[in-house]
């Protein structure tokens, strides 16, 4: 067989937790200008530690981006087609940011601290892009800090991570209010060692993201580790946070989303708010909202035992209709399943996989994939 | 640094490819036939494997079947020429099997050579493991 063989190359950055994951053993590569960890003790076996008990990340590759003074809220919301005017302190956001003609920039996280204060988390291969996009769009009497060359991303996530989170002794008093904390509503930090810990996650299950120094962040990581085994909680990769993602039907940057794909296109309608004032490439999703999307993101099961892999062709016979966006064997439900970009017109008619040269019948199936117990 | 019981198990007493399949000969001709340790970790947990049928006659370095892990797939080659007279059924219902056994419980398939001269086209494990060497 031939295997595609990881190599380093010398200008990837590392996380602070670096040292950590190669001494837990783990399988380091190189993603987005990052060396991260990609599994630990199997994918299979992280997946189902995050669904049953918990799972410990290291995504200190997302940006943070600091927006600050009384032009932040018009900068963002002019930015976002999500509602950002709407966004009360104490509360998270999702939005994807979008570019003249509708298609997505970057899909982000918005934190408001206060009247004037945001945080927007970004995808690391987008960093630099929406970093100086931003920039390009300040309006007066706004800052753009970043700092995400200072600030770590844990994220703890699975039916047992409140529980483990509350015992914090490194996080002090906010532990014990992560029990009345709600769904995309973050507490705030200090500023300086935490930033925030917030109600969200990449899973569908319950889970908190915590935003810290990276002294913070090591020390909680290695507490996180020691109080969790109990609960049997441990460190998961990049290769199960994908899986997680794609069972409960979230979007990933470069996959699902890209410049040339609109959110109305990829099932995120609920985040574009075509009543509020003038956003980047409000025209072009108000014509699509009009004369329908060209094409839509559904979910595939696979007939045989095959996985659609993104990039795949979608075909109705002869005629190629769509793409895969993203498949895998979904562990949790136990079935090979996919996302795909599929024509509009083709969305009734019974679709194959082009799969290495075979056509592998492909049942239409709801978004998302898998729904778990009480997440809100 | 890289943990001891991270290295890759190669056994001395088996065969191997360039493309990490291992083949165990017996005197009479036959053959086992499966993926090496490095393989399997490098491909990470395997899900679905597509073998041949019993009966049909593959060529040398020709591909034969595929392994679909979660994050990726990889053909198999056939490291000698050959009737394929058994697969390992067991995989369709525990692939994991490779993961957790490429030497013993996870053989691919068990084949009657043709060509015998074909073995010296094959690595010897201090061959193979100098190949393993170099990729990581």
């Amino acid at each position: 067989m031939e295997l595609a063989i990881d190599v380093s190359r010398s200008e990837t950055k590392r996380t602070a937790l670096h040292d950590e994951h190669v001494q837990l053993g783990a399988r380091m590569v190189d993603f987005a200008d990052w060396r991260m960890p990609v599994q630990y003790d199997g994918v299979l076996r992280e997946h189902e530690r995050v669904r049953s008990a918990a799972g410990l990340f290291d995504v200190s590759h997302m940006g943070e981006l600091f927006f600050g003074g009384p032009g932040a809220l018009p900068t963002l919301d002019h930015l976002a087609t999500n509602d950002v005017t709407s966004l009360q302190p104490g509360r998270a956001l999702y939005t994807p940011l979008c570019n003249e003609r509708g298609g997505v920039r970057d899909d982000v996280l918005l934190y408001r601290f206060d009247a004037t204060q945001f945080m927007m988390v970004v995808n690391a291969a987008n960093h630099a892009k929406i970093a100086a996009w931003s920039r390009e769009h300040l309006q007066p009497e706004t800052e753009l800090h970043d700092r995400s060359e200072a600030l770590s991303l844990l994220a703890l996530q699975g039916p047992r991570s409140r529980e483990i989170l509350s015992s914090s002794r490194i996080l002090g008093a906010i532990a014990a209010r992560l029990h009345d904390l709600p769904y995309y509503h973050f507490l705030p930090g200090d500023g300086r060692d935490l930033v925030a810990v917030s109600r969200t996650g990449y899973t569908g299950e319950l889970g908190f993201e915590i935003y810290a120094s990276h002294e913070l962040a090591i020390a909680l990581w290695q507490e996180t580790l020691a109080s969790g085994r109990a609960h049997g909680a441990g460190p998961v990769g990049l290769a199960a946070r994908d899986t997680l993602r794609f069972e409960v039907g979230f979007c990933l940057y470069g996959n699902e989303l890209a410049e040339d794909v609109s959110p109305l296109e990829a099932g995120l309608g609920w985040t574009v708010k075509l009543r509020k004032a003038d956003f980047v490439g409000r025209a072009a999703l108000e014509r699509q909202k009009r004369e329908g999307v060209p094409r839509k993101l559904v979910g595939l099961e696979l007939q045989e035992r095959a996985i659609a892999r993104a990039g795949f062709e979608v075909r109705v016979g002869e005629r190629t209709v769509g793409s895969v966006t993203s498949g895998t064997y979904a562990p949790t439900l136990q079935r090979s399943l996919a996302m795909a970009l599929v024509q509009r017109d083709a969305l009734e008619e019974p679709m194959c996989v082009a799969v290495r040269g075979r056509g592998i019948p492909a049942q239409r199936v709801t978004l998302p994939f898998h729904r778990p117990a009480a997440t809100k | 640094m890289e943990a001891l019981n991270d290295m890759p198990d190669i056994p001395t007493h088996l065969k191997y490819t360039s493309e990490h399949e291992w083949v165990n000969l017996d005197d009479d001709g036959m053959a086992l036939v499966g993926i090496t340790d490095f393989a399997q970790s490098e491909l990470g947990d395997i899900v679905y494997v597509e073998l041949p049928a019993e009966g049909e006659t593959v060529t040398q370095m020709e591909s034969f079947g595929s392994i679909e892990a979660v994050k990726t797939v990889a053909d198999l080659y056939a490291p000698v020429s050959g009737e394929i007279v058994g697969v390992n059924a067991t995989l369709q219902d525990a692939p994991t099997l490779i993961n957790e056994s490429p030497y013993q419980d996870g053989w691919i398939v068990r084949m009657r050579l043709t060509d015998l001269q074909e073995v010296e086209k094959l690595l010897t494990a201090d061959q193979y493991s100098e190949q393993v060497g170099e990729a990581e």
